[in-house]
Parts: structure tokens; sequence; C-alpha cells
């Protein structure tokens, strides 16, 4: 079985995030990779690889800054790892960059998380799916293969759906698909060795453009009333809280 | 081990609710000077403390009981010689990375990463480098991978400080030497597959044999009652005309530059390791400052506690610096005992002092079990004393620049 996991670079959790006009000011911020990609969509398909064998390859559309992060892939146990030189200004272009690799590849399954962690598109999974022409099932918590089978389970309000298809099949990893794995000294030092092979990117264009970002009103303190003040914790709610 | 990287220990004690929000701390960006591969091996491990020492090991250290499945976890993740050769069963890693690896595994606690110090460095480090071709194969991978525990035998009763006063000693017996003596202090002792003991032989040459568990004679008793160090396990070796193979026997290797140069791989390591625990405490208490309010603000915001935190900072800084220096040297081989030995005394004294500081800081709430701080500080001293005391490693200092021996 062939695999191909999308991996995307995401600011760590805890960083400052803050723009000037549509630009992520990166200044002092961490960057790892995007939990779902890593924690779920990966591990799961190495999971698939050590159960029915095959190979697993990353890719990331990026500049040679996400280099680390393809190499903890590696370290974790994909196989090899490709990385697109190319700005991915937005989930379309990526997606196109993506297929652009993927069309020739050959892959019975590609994997992707079910959004990024900092701008939360879920997007890539579906436009790959469309550009490839392939079937898509979107945030997967179960993934088993049978064959040419893959069956995938999700959650949906008050419940679980349970979806049979035909792959090849591009799939977003939701929470609960796998477990994460920490890399070990070996999987490190091995990752070294792994190919990581670099592919200037063909033209991608897109429809749509951010116009600018804004970020949320900061907490502001409590406000603490008498309780024997009921008239104004009434006036505050209805006049400044506005929630009756 | 799982080739493909996948390193999940079990554990299986009461576990803490608190999540471990430690961050690290780099004032001075010298995770620049540090390769990729040093800060993905520093934050895997920092990790797999996070998930498999956090939440256990203050239930462990409160109950004096070693969190012996944290081996196999250890083993897995390749904490155990990481810079050996990766064909003797490490990890073929830089010293940097040796280094980052005890910083973090400290960081969690001092006794678990004593647990890594003794198997990597003074158990499969002297078979490595001093070991036959025989003895090589049959213990290090199983070393390596955590099937084997190991123990260092120097220390005993009357000599500790001065080992090269041991009295435990080998005589010729045919195929086999007959040892009898006792080796006190013997870190993981009790649970040891096999013993690295160093005894003196007829012409009184200090020699390294491996002693494996349930040869006749043998026995390797628990110390009890330790205020330090509680989440390892300690112990006496006891050697009671026990016969011990001369396949056994460390075939070249005479006097006590076998031991010291053991002792100078862990040494290192524990230079590197005291910034882990002292860290732990500065970024618990720089937290705490920031949260705990009285006199109707936080207590970060009065000078007394800010001195505290940014002398600790400051002395954090200087001692990664020395240990990254350290470490470059190390590298190319030129790091030298008596370097290492100053290194190892400044960081662990350094992190001991952060750590009565932080535990101030933390008021009341500093002597209980819901902060790391205290358990650290009790750690250290054991940190303080053994691979060497503190004024042990200033008199190789003093001896070193005057080229006069105090020492007797
Ligand atoms: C928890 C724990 C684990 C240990 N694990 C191991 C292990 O795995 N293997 C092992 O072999 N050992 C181990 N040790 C032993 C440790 O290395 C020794 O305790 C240490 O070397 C000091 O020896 P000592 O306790 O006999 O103290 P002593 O040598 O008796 O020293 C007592 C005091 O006298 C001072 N002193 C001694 N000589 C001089 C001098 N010439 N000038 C000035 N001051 C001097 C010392 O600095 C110290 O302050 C461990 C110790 C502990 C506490």
């Amino acid at each position: 079985m062939k695999i191909l996991v999308c991996v995307s670079k995401t600011p760590e959790t805890t960083a400052k995030i803050s723009f000037s006009g549509t630009d992520f000011d990166t200044a002092g911020v961490q960057f790892i990779m995007n939990p779902y990609d890593e924690w779920y969509a990966l591990v799961r398909a190495l999971e698939l690889k050590e159960a029915h064998g095959g190979t697993v390859t990353i890719i990331n559309v990026g500049p040679a800054a996400n280099d680390p992060i393809i190499r903890k892939g590696l370290a974790i146990g994909a196989d090899d790892a490709v990385r697109i030189n190319a700005d991915p200004e937005s989930a379309l272009t990526a997606a196109k960059h993506i297929a652009e690799y993927a069309k020739t590849g050959g892959f019975d399954l590609i994997l992707t998380g079910k959004e990024t962690i900092d701008y939360n598109g879920s997007e890539v999974g579906g436009m790959l799916a469309e550009l490839l022409d392939l079937p898509y099932v979107s945030y997967a918590n179960s993934l088993e293969v049978a064959g040419t089978t893959a069956t995938v389970s999700r959650d949906i309000e008050g419940g679980t759906e349970t979806v049979e298809v035909a792959t090849p099949v591009v799939i977003s990893a939701a929470k609960g698909m796998a477990e994460q794995r920490i890399p070990n000294m070996r999987g490190i030092m091995m990752a070294k060795r792994k190919p990581l092979n670099v592919i200037e990117p063909g033209a991608a264009t897109d429809h749509a453009k951010v116009v600018s970002y804004e970020m949320p009103e900061g907490k502001t303190a409590v406000k603490m009333i008498d309780p024997e003040n009921m008239d104004e914790l009434v006036r505050l709610l209805h006049e400044e809280a506005k929630v009756i | 081990m799982n080739e493909n990287g996948k390193a999940n220990g079990v554990a299986s004690a009461k576990k803490s609710v608190k999540t471990d929000q430690f961050q690290g701390h780099d004032y001075y960006n010298i995770d620049e000077l540090l390769s990729d591969e040093n800060k993905m091996a520093r934050d895997a491990v920092r990790q797999w403390v996070k998930q498999e020492v956090s939440p256990i090991i203050e239930d462990y250290s409160n109950r004096a009981e070693c969190p012996h499945h944290l081996f196999k976890g250890l083993a897995e993740i390749g904490a155990f010689g990481p810079s050996l050769p990766v064909e003797y069963g490490g990890g073929g890693m830089d010293e940097i990375a040796y280094g980052v690896i005890m910083q973090e595994l400290e960081r969690g606690d001092s006794g678990v990463r004593s647990m890594a110090s003794v198997q990597g460095s003074l158990v499969m480090y002297p078979i490595y480098r001093f070991g036959s071709e025989a003895q090589k194969k049959k213990y290090l991978p199983k070393l390596g991978s955590g099937e084997f525990i190991g123990c260092f035998g120097l220390t005993e009763p009357d000599h500790g400080s001065n080992p090269s006063g041991m009295i435990t000693n080998i005589k010729d017996d045919g195929d086999a030497y007959i040892l009898n003596g006792a080796k006190m202090w013997i870190t993981n002792s009790p649970v040891a597959d096999i013993a690295v003991v160093w005894a003196k032989d007829e012409e009184g040459k200090i020699r390294g044999l491996i002693v494996e568990k349930g040869m006749k004679g043998f026995s390797a008793p628990e110390i009890h009652g330790k205020w330090s160090l509680r989440a390892s396990i300690t112990g006496e070796l006891v050697f009671e005309d026990v016969r011990v193979p001369k396949e056994n026997v460390f075939p070249e290797v005479r006097g006590l530059k076998g031991p010291l140069s053991c002792l100078s791989k862990a040494r290192y390591g524990i230079a590197w390791g005291a910034i882990g625990a002292a860290m732990d405490c500065y970024d618990s208490a720089l937290r705490y400052s920031l949260e705990r309010e009285q006199f109707g603000r936080p207590i970060g915001g009065f000078q007394l506690t800010q001195k505290k935190l940014a002398e600790m900072i400051t002395e954090i800084t200087k001692a990664q610096l020395l240990a990254w220096r350290l470490g470059t040297l190390a590298n190319e081989g030129k790091a030298s005992p008596a370097q290492i030995s100053m290194a190892k005394r400044n960081n662990v004294q350094m992190a001991l002092e952060i750590a009565r500081e932080a535990r101030q800081i933390h008021g009341g709430m500093g002597i209980t079990n819901e902060y790391p701080v205290m358990r650290h500080m009790m750690n250290l001293e054991t940190v303080l004393t053994y691979e060497g005391t503190h004024d042990i490693h200033l008199l190789i200092t003093g001896m070193d620049v005057t080229g006069l021996n105090a020492f007797k």
C-alpha cells in the first residue's frame, strides 16, 4: 500500500499571534507539525504500513525552513519525504501543488489532518480529492483498509457514521484515528539518512484572497456586583453584556 | 524496540491530575547553537517525560519506590548510551544530544536520570570501551534494549572519595577469579541483572569485571531510608567467594583510569542534567510568582522575588553556556576530566541553590509535592555528593590549576 500523508507547519499552541495587515508576524514564534497531521494521519499511515506493508511518504508545501518539521515526520517513521518548494499561499494553491505531485504517484491512500490548528480551513483534503478526481471522506476518527476497500468512521452530531469507500481515496484525519508517537533517538538518527526530495513548484493560482485579519477582543476583568444589588446585575446583563 | 520510532511506556501508579506545564528556558538563544537533531532529541525526551514521568513521579518518590517500568520506556526512547555506536546498542548521536537527553530526564527527576546515566555511562560505556568483543556482543544489545539492567560498583563502605583504597579483591583460581568484598551506595543494584565491579587483583591493580545476578555468593540488598533520589533504587553489592569466570573480566584496563573514564562520561551528563532540574524549579517559581497574589498584587512584582528570579535565570544561562561549550569540546574528543569536574560542580551547586530559592518563592506550598521543587532539592543533595563530591571536584580544579595535590 502506498500512502501519502500531507503535513503542514503551524505555530506552536502557546505562541503569541499577531498580524500586520494580512501578514502573520512570525518573530519569536516556534513552529510545529500540525497535530492532526502528525498524531493521527501520519501515525495511522505508519500503523497501516506495519500491518499491510508498503510505504509512507510525507509531503509538505513550503520553504526550506520547514525541513526540521519534515525530518520529524521521518523520525516518527515515514520512509521518505517530498517538499514542494513554494509558499503555500492558500489552501487551493497548496492542494494544486500536492495534486500535481500525487497524480503520478500511484498512492492508494492520501491522508491529511482534518484541519490545521492555525487557519482552521479544513479545505486541502476536499480540494485535493476534487483535483485528483478521487473520493473524499472527512473527519475520520478510525480507518481500516482491506484490499481496495477503506472503512472509515466519523463522528456526526449525536453518533457515528461508518463509510465504505474504494481506494484510492483522500481522507482527513480527526482525533481518535491513532495515538501520538514520540520519535525515539534511533528514528531521529535514521531520519537524517532518509530522502527528502525538494521539487520546484508548477504554477498555481487561487480565486479568492484574504482581505484582512482581526484579533478577538481581549478578555476584560470580571465585574463584581454586590449580591444585594440585583437591579444593577440585570441592568448590566441587559445593557452591557446584551444577553437579556 | 519498534524500528519506526515508537516509544510508548506503561504506567501503573497513582497519576497526578495536574498537567505538566513546563516550558524550556533559553535566555541567550542557545538553541541556535544546537543542531536540528539535538533539538529534536531534546523535544522528544521532553515530551516523553511529560507523558511518562511527570504524572507518576511524585507518587513514586513519595512512596520511595523505583518506577521500574520506566527502564523499558527509557530504552525505547533511546536514553541508554545515546552517544555509543548503534552496533553496540547505542544511538550513534553526538555528545550534545546525550547532554540534552540527560537535561530533559533530570527535568523530570534526578532519579530517572540516574537510571539512565548508570545504564548508559557506567555500565554500557565501560563494556564498550574496555570489554572483549564477546562481552560487548553478550551484554550491550540487551542493556541498550532494557532487557538487562546494569549497575556500577566502585564506592565501598569505607572508601568513597578515595576509591583507590578499595579492599574488594579478586584472586586467581584457574579459569575464574574469586571475588570478595562489598560495595555501597550502588544505584540500581537490587534490580540489576549485571554489575560492573571494580576490584583489586593480587598485584593490587584495579580491574573491572562483570558479575551476573545469580552467581553464588553474590547478593544486592537494598538501602532504605533515603530522603533523596527516592524514585531511584540504591543498594549494596556483597561478594562472598563469588566465582567469576575469567571471560567476565575486562581484558586490558588496569588502575583507576578504568572507573574514572566512566565517571567522566556520567559527570558530563550530570552537568547537563542539573540544568534540567534547575529549569524545572525556575519554571515553577516563575509561574507561581505570577499567579500568587499577596498585598493585592502578584508576588513576582516584588523586588525581592524578582531578585531571586533574575539571579536564577542568569545562573541557568551561565550553566547552559558552560554545558554547551563542554559538549562542543566533548564532540571533538577534547573535554578534559578537569573541565568536566568544573561543569559538574558548578551546575549542580547552581541547581541546588535555585531549588532552595524556588522553594521560598512557593512559600508553604513549596514544601509539598504539589510542586516539583522540594523533590528536586532533596534529589540534588545526592547529585552534589555522588560522582565525586562537590569538594572533591573543587580539589580537582585546584590541582589542575596549581599542579599541587591537596587530596592527601
Ligand atoms: C543515592 C546515591 C547513589 C549512588 N550511586 C553510586 C553508584 O551507582 N556507584 C558507586 O560506585 N557509587 C555510588 N554512590 C556513592 C557516591 O559516589 C559516594 O557517596 C561519594 O563518592 C562520596 O563518598 P562517601 O559517601 O563515602 O563520602 P566520603 O568520601 O566519606 O566524604 C565525606 C565528606 O568528606 C569530604 N572529603 C573526603 N575526602 C576529602 C579530601 N581529601 N579533602 C576534602 N574533603 C574530603 C567529602 O567531600 C565529603 O564532603 C552513590 C551515592 C548516593 C548517595
